[in-house]
């Protein structure tokens, strides 16, 4: 057997030794992946098991509840406007970012300011959330008619001779400010990820369907579109993926006061503030359940590529 | 050759950073608090003395609204601060109960501290918590040159309070200013005013038997002093702003309409700590002239006035020798001394003199403090967190963004139901 590397090394060590230390080779990838496997069981695995299992729990973990706290998560008031609120997020967020990130690709690749104007979008993701959450908060600040305002939106309105709005007061459009600052978040990243895959498309494509006399909009729907679908799934799964877990926009805009909150902030207030670990553990576990879905066609269409080739 | 060097330095450089490590530990003490701007300054004045006088180094963190929520996890983790503040007694009892605390009768001067504020922090005849200051809460905030100006009197009686609301109303200007956002706390000074007004209303033993949940969030006091809240709260005449207002101001920025030209508002009920807050927005304003503050009223003439206080509480969770000095020097009247005349607030330590409250609203406060027949902590303080911390104040908000008062309240009170339980 031709040794290589630290295994030519360790397998030269004298006797028995060298034995131990150069197992066959069929136990190998184990040793190069045997730690990352260990952490991986020790911070994901466990921690969801244990979830799981805690979820079946009271409040301090001592005494078997059965469903209830799914009973509670399904039943109560603020959770049902968490998880409509979720939905919204979902809904809204998810086709905002995606669309707006495409139609900026496809629009940017025709100009020349193109890699100004995205590193201009892309610009936000290189913020906190919560630092995005306290800017975006100032900007849609409220203060009362006859007053300066100190928000930028509300500056707007009142010099077009409007009433100052509290954007985050009022639902359910509260909802739709907050999302928007999401949307500004996050835009830029299925953005680039959709114009690096535009630019993958062969130019001879284009130019053969604008030779056989397809105007633009028939090379956008009929063209470009088709060929992005693979990329437009995974930037749209990632975004769900993501929305669906969306805390830090809510928790320090309005901490879901005005029927704004969200199943994560939630999580956190059982747990948290009320110390009740069974019901956090079963509102994971089921924001744990919606998410397996998208995982599993991110799965099934990685594994179909790899079978590709 | 140079390998063996660099080995050799590399351990020379770890066990020297050990010791390094090893002497920093020492004499150093970590204490958590809620404090920013004003309030924060003032305590890293006490601080900075008692690192003078000890030499041991304190490591202050100021944790801000969340620190609830960061204390409970740093517990849970096993890395407590040595030392923190206390959102509130309800809170501290939490603890206690899980045996995080250390308890503080062997180690600070007990004779100073007044029963009634001990009491709040005694369980099991151990005392678990001190309090650096007393804030009273009953007290409404006006500009006595506004008030002259137009030829308002201070009320006596709520009745009265209640006519001068309206005559202002009728002037063209909102009468009242209210804050109520907090971050992530927004909607606890609408509870103060909930909380007063059910201590007239109810009186104090129903005030008692609220707190515990002895009585029902529906049950017709409590109704009635939500209500007495929404009669001024939920309309727009009434209050600079109008629900938006209310729901977008910061507290910290509530005073602000009493004091433009002309004033937009008169009156903000508002707890002592208010005073550093228009102080900083408004550095020109002298105390006592240009803002000053009267007792929330009794219901009606001859009752006594209740007076509702709260303060910063704070509790030990190491056990070490720096962490007991740190205490002792909090509890004392030097630090109190300190720390209550930068910020208005008012010593608990009952060997310090009146005669550190030069500030003329200090002094008021002191003396309706003192004065008071019906004293009573902080209710919101002193509840499960969950209801107390959690439902009370969205309760507010709901209520005030036009949730009716019976979904309100049901809400508050399913909350309660499992809170008391554990």
């Amino acid at each position: 057997m031709h040794e290589t590397g630290i295994w030519k090394r360790l397998s030269s060590a004298p006797g028995r030794v060298g034995e131990f230390l150069s197992p066959s080779p069929r136990l190998r990838p184990w040793f190069y992946v045997g730690p990352s496997l260990f952490l991986l069981f020790l911070f994901l695995v466990y921690p969801a098991i244990e979830t799981i299992v805690l979820s079946f729990y009271g409040p301090n973990s001592h005494q078997f509840v059965g469903l209830a706290n799914y009973h509670y998560a399904f039943t109560d008031s603020t959770m049902v406007t968490a998880f409509q609120n979720n939905a919204i997020w979902l809904v809204i967020f998810t086709i905002f970012t995606v669309a707006l990130g495409l139609v900026i690709a496809v629009l940017l690749d025709r100009v020349r300011y193109e890699r100004v104007a995205k590193s201009i979008i892309f610009l936000p993701m290189a913020i906190s959330m919560v630092g995005a959450s306290v800017i975006w908060k100032f900007m849609y600040a409220f203060k009362p008619e006859g007053v300066a305002q100190i928000g930028l939106l509300n500056q707007i309105v009142v010099a077009f001779g409007g009433k100052p709005i509290a954007w985050l007061i009022h639902s359910p459009w509260n909802n739709v400010a907050l999302i928007a600052v999401g949307v500004w978040l996050w835009t830029g990243f299925c953005m680039v990820v959709l114009s690096a895959a535009l630019k993958n498309i062969p130019k001879q494509l284009l130019e053969a369907a604008r030779i056989d006399g397809a105007n633009e909009w028939q090379v956008f729907l009929k063209v470009l579109l088709p060929l992005l679908w693979p990329t437009a799934t995974v930037v749209t799964t990632t975004m769900i993926v993501f929305v669906l877990k969306i805390f830090d926009i809510v928790y320090v805009m309005t901490n879901g006061a005005f029927n704004t909150d969200v199943i994560a902030n939630l999580m956190y207030k059982q747990a948290f503030l009320f110390g009740n670990y069974g019901r956090a553990s079963a509102i994971s576990v089921i924001l744990l359940l919606v998410i397996v879905p998208m995982m599993w066609i991110n799965i099934r269409r990685f594994k179909g590529q790899m079978e590709m080739r | 050759m140079l390998k063996r060097a660099l080995t050799l330095l590399l351990v020379v450089s770890m066990i020297g950073g050990l010791g390094v490590w090893a002497v920093a530990q020492q004499k150093t003490v970590s204490i958590a608090v809620t404090w920013s701007g004003q309030e924060l300054q003032a305590f890293q004045d006490v601080i900075n003395q008692f690192q003078q006088e000890t030499g041991i180094t304190v490591n202050v963190e100021p944790i801000g609204r969340d620190l609830a929520t960061v204390l409970v996890t740093r517990f849970k983790a096993g890395n407590p601060p040595d030392v923190a503040a206390m959102p509130n007694p309800g809170q501290m009892k939490q603890f206690v109960d899980e045996n995080a605390l250390v308890p503080l009768e062997n180690i600070i001067n007990m004779n100073q501290q007044p029963k009634g504020f001990t009491d709040l922090t005694t369980v099991n005849g151990h005392c678990y918590g001190i309090f650096m200051d007393a804030d009273v809460k009953s007290l409404v905030w006006y500009s006595p040159k506004a008030f002259k100006a137009k030829g308002y009197t201070v009320p006596t009686t709520w009745d009265e309070l209640m006519a001068l609301t309206k005559k202002i109303a009728n002037s063209g200007v909102t009468p009242w200013a209210i804050g109520l956002e907090s971050g992530a706390a927004s909607g606890w000074p609408g509870t103060d005013w909930i909380e007063d007004l059910m201590l007239r209303i109810g009186g104090p033993q129903a005030y008692d038997l609220w707190i515990n949940h002895q009585i029902s969030w529906l049950n017709p006091d409590v109704q009635a002093a939500w209500r007495a809240f929404g009669e001024i709260a939920l309309n727009p005449k009434y209050v600079y702003g109008g629900t938006s207002g209310e729901l977008s101001t910061n507290f910290g920025d509530a005073a602000n309409p009493l004091f433009t030209n002309p004033p937009q508002a008169y009156m903000l009920k508002q707890a002592t700590f208010m005073q550093s807050f228009i102080q900083q927005a408004n550095p020109n304003l002298v105390a006592g002239e240009d803002y000053d503050i009267f007792p929330f009223p009794p219901m009606g003439p001859g009752l006594p006035t209740p007076i509702e206080g709260s303060g910063d509480l704070v509790s030990v969770f190491n056990n070490t020798p720096e962490s007991q000095a740190l205490i002792k020097y909090l509890s004392g009247a030097e630090a109190q001394t300190i720390f209550c005349k930068k910020l208005g607030k008012l010593a608990v330590n009952n060997t310090v003199s009146p005669d550190i409250y030069t500030n003329p609203i200090s002094k008021k406060a002191f003396n309706i403090l003192s004065n008071a027949q019906i004293f009573r902590f902080d209710a919101s303080d002193s509840m499960p967190a969950q209801v107390g911390s959690g439902t009370f104040w969205t309760g507010v908000l709901d209520y005030v963004n036009g949730t009716p008062l019976d979904t309100v309240l049901t809400k508050i009170e399913q909350s309660a139901q499992e809170a008391y339980k554990k």
